[in-house]
């Protein structure tokens, strides 16, 4: 009796210790994982801080009024965020324009007309879209796309839009292909798939129930789609184009390529000019003193915008989903 | 009955879906329509010397990628190394330890928006806290700015990946005494293994192609060199810098690293959606 007293009393004392000895390890395994997830929120302080710490020589000299001054003249120092503000919108804004209506189509087609076994590939297909690198749309834009525009895009926007009055100064100028309406353009097909991808998503989160009600009462498929799967998922929509919106603004590559890079402000959306990231990307490697602090600068600001543009679109993106979980 | 309603949305419709076919067929044809411009430009290029020959000076004849190539590979390679623990390890928190705490939704929300966020800034900061600091580009501030973008793919992807695993799995190895750590590793991870390879495969798909991040931290380096704590040639600034040259060969040189970079990019991806539906069918 008594060994086996004994027996029990070590094995007692053996399961404790391994207790303890997983409870150390668990605690050291969650406080290892949570460091990790926390270097994101330290990387994204770090940005801020030292963008904001580089820049502000500059941000000191000229002020809130930086943002909207357009000067830019390297060799005496001054410099102004306007024009490249401008490009940075204005071509963000083109390519919404241009992207919206055409990933509402493609989404309409995946969850709508496009028979099943074709959904995937080609689901896929405009996925891949935004699987190529942006450099490579930059050079697609340069070498093939620019020189077509100039040749007929130009030419035929001008002999007819350009005649309207009013908005007919937007389509003046030189047509030599590149500029802020080619850059635009290129960042439309750039950011296509990532709205269609979000907008594919939301359209087939709505209750089936919703959708045969409306056909049984005899609407077409148009109609389904504008008065019940649209204000449906409205917040996911906007979310989505949100998101592009995001995406378009910190484009670098493919604009640079594009865009012509002047600082210089025109009312023609033919002529060349410059977005922040493409401002980075050219002047950059050339830059020192308040140049280079400008620079910083024009990259907090970018940072900032987005940063904005992204957390509106997540938010709208959140409650789009919220709503899944109580109306079905 | 009235025809004339009839007809009306009858071809309100019509035409809408036309517009949404013709809205799919653009976009099929612009990914064919770059593809077909990367190969009638790339193939020229694509020869042995672009693997076996450094950049060629500006205006010469020949040459080849070799430096970009096996700088790209090895900055890509070490991103891969430091990345995939760390997001991996993140996402186990996400959904393992913090879940709904205020520390996770704070970290899901700012990883969503670092996945966006533009990468040219994020090639500032390592320039700032970096390459101003030692006062030489290398390529490590190269791998850091990569990481900094492949990292949030990897938790998000992981995260998801191991939200799919049935909760009956944990309680089961919960019930048998596991403690938390070893339901997470050996039992959710494994269930989740080959979702999160997928989220690694897209991981290095997005980064092989990123040029903006690598302009102020790599920069680039015309001759063959394998050490990371110098410039560091690489396919996309390499590709930058020769398209926008008036040489022919650099530009030709280009479209072959253009070529290469996005069949590499498009086989990673297709790679990485096959691999996950096989899996996931099981």
């Amino acid at each position: 009796m008594d060994s086996l007293d004994k027996a029990d009393k070590q094995s007692e004392t053996n399961m404790l210790s391994v207790v303890k000895r997983q409870r150390i390890e668990d605690f050291i395994f969650h406080k290892l994982t949570l460091g990790f997830s926390l270097l994101v929120l330290f990387a994204l302080m770090g940005i801020i801080v030292s963008l904001l710490i580089n820049a502000w020589p500059s941000l000191s000299k000229f002020g809130v009024q930086f943002v909207w001054r357009v000067e830019w003249d390297i060799v005496n120092e001054e410099f102004g965020a306007a024009i490249a503000i401008f490009g940075t919108l204005v071509s963000a804004v083109i390519a919404l324009l241009i992207a919206v209506p055409l990933s509402f189509g493609i989404a309409l087609f995946l969850t709508e007309t496009c028979p099943v076994y074709l959904r995937r590939p080609l689901g896929s297909a405009i996925e891949l879209l935004a699987a190529v690198p942006s450099i490579i749309y930059g050079m697609f834009g340069l070498f093939v796309f620019a020189p077509l525009f100039a040749e007929y895009g130009q030419p035929a926007l001008q002999s007819t839009l350009g005649k309207m009055p009013l908005i007919g100064g937007l389509f003046g100028g030189a047509m030599n292909g590149v500029g802020i309406l080619a850059a635009g353009i290129i960042l439309a097909f750039m950011i296509v798939p990532f709205i269609a991808a979000v907008m594919r998503d939301v359209f087939e989160i709505v209750p089936p129930i919703l959708r045969e009600s409306a056909y049984g009462l005899g609407c077409t498929t148009w109609e389904v789609v504008r008065s019940i799967v649209l204000p449906y998922t409205q917040k996911g929509v906007i979310g989505g184009v949100m998101l592009g919106l995001g995406r378009a603004l910190g484009e670098t590559m493919a604009v640079t390529f594009v865009i012509g890079n002047s600082q210089r402000l025109s009312a023609s959306l033919f002529a060349p000019g410059t977005t922040i990231a493409s401002t980075l990307a050219n002047e950059f490697g050339e830059a020192a003193d308040l140049h280079l602090s400008t620079l910083f600068a024009l990259g907090f600001l970018l940072f900032v915008i987005t940063f904005v543009v992204l957390s509106a679109a997540k938010i709208m993106l959140i409650r789009a989903e919220k709503a899944k979980g109580t109306k079905t | 009955m009235d025809l004339k309603i009839y007809k009306r949305r009858q071809l309100v419709n019509r035409v809408g879906l036309t517009l949404s076919m013709s809205a799919m067929g653009l976009g099929l044809f612009v990914l064919l329509w770059i593809l077909y411009v990367l190969f009638s430009n790339g193939i020229a290029a694509l020869d042995w010397a672009m693997f076996t020959q450094s950049t060629p000076a500006p205006g010469s004849e020949g040459g080849g990628l070799a430096n970009a190539i096996v700088g790209s590979l090895m900055m890509v390679g070490v991103t891969a190394l430091v990345s995939t623990p760390i997001g991996i390890l993140a996402g186990v928190y996400l959904t393992e330890y913090g879940d709904q705490s205020k520390t996770a939704g704070l970290t899901r929300f700012v990883t969503d928006i670092m996945l966006s966020a533009p990468s040219i800034v994020l090639g500032l900061f390592v320039y700032a806290v970096m390459v101003a600091q030692v006062k030489h580009f290398s390529g490590w501030a190269g791998t850091v700015a990569l990481s900094l973008i492949a990292i949030p793919v990897v938790v998000r992807t992981t995260e998801n990946m191991l939200r799919l695993v049935p909760g009956s799995l944990r309680e089961a190895a919960f019930a048998l005494g596991a403690p938390r750590w070893k339901v997470a590793t050996m039992i959710t991870l494994r269930a989740a293994q080959s979702g999160v390879m997928t989220g690694l495969l897209l991981a290095l798909a997005r980064i092989s192609g990123e040029t903006a991040p690598l302009l102020f931290t790599a920069l680039n380096n015309q001759f063959f060199s394998t050490n990371m704590n110098a410039p560091m040639a690489n396919l996309p600034v390499v590709i930058f810098q020769f398209a926008m040259s008036p040489y022919d060969n650099w530009v030709r040189l280009a479209w072959g690293g253009a070529l290469l970079i996005t069949l590499t990019v498009l086989i990673l991806n297709i790679v990485a959606r096959v691999f996950f539906r096989d899996n996931a069918q099981r």
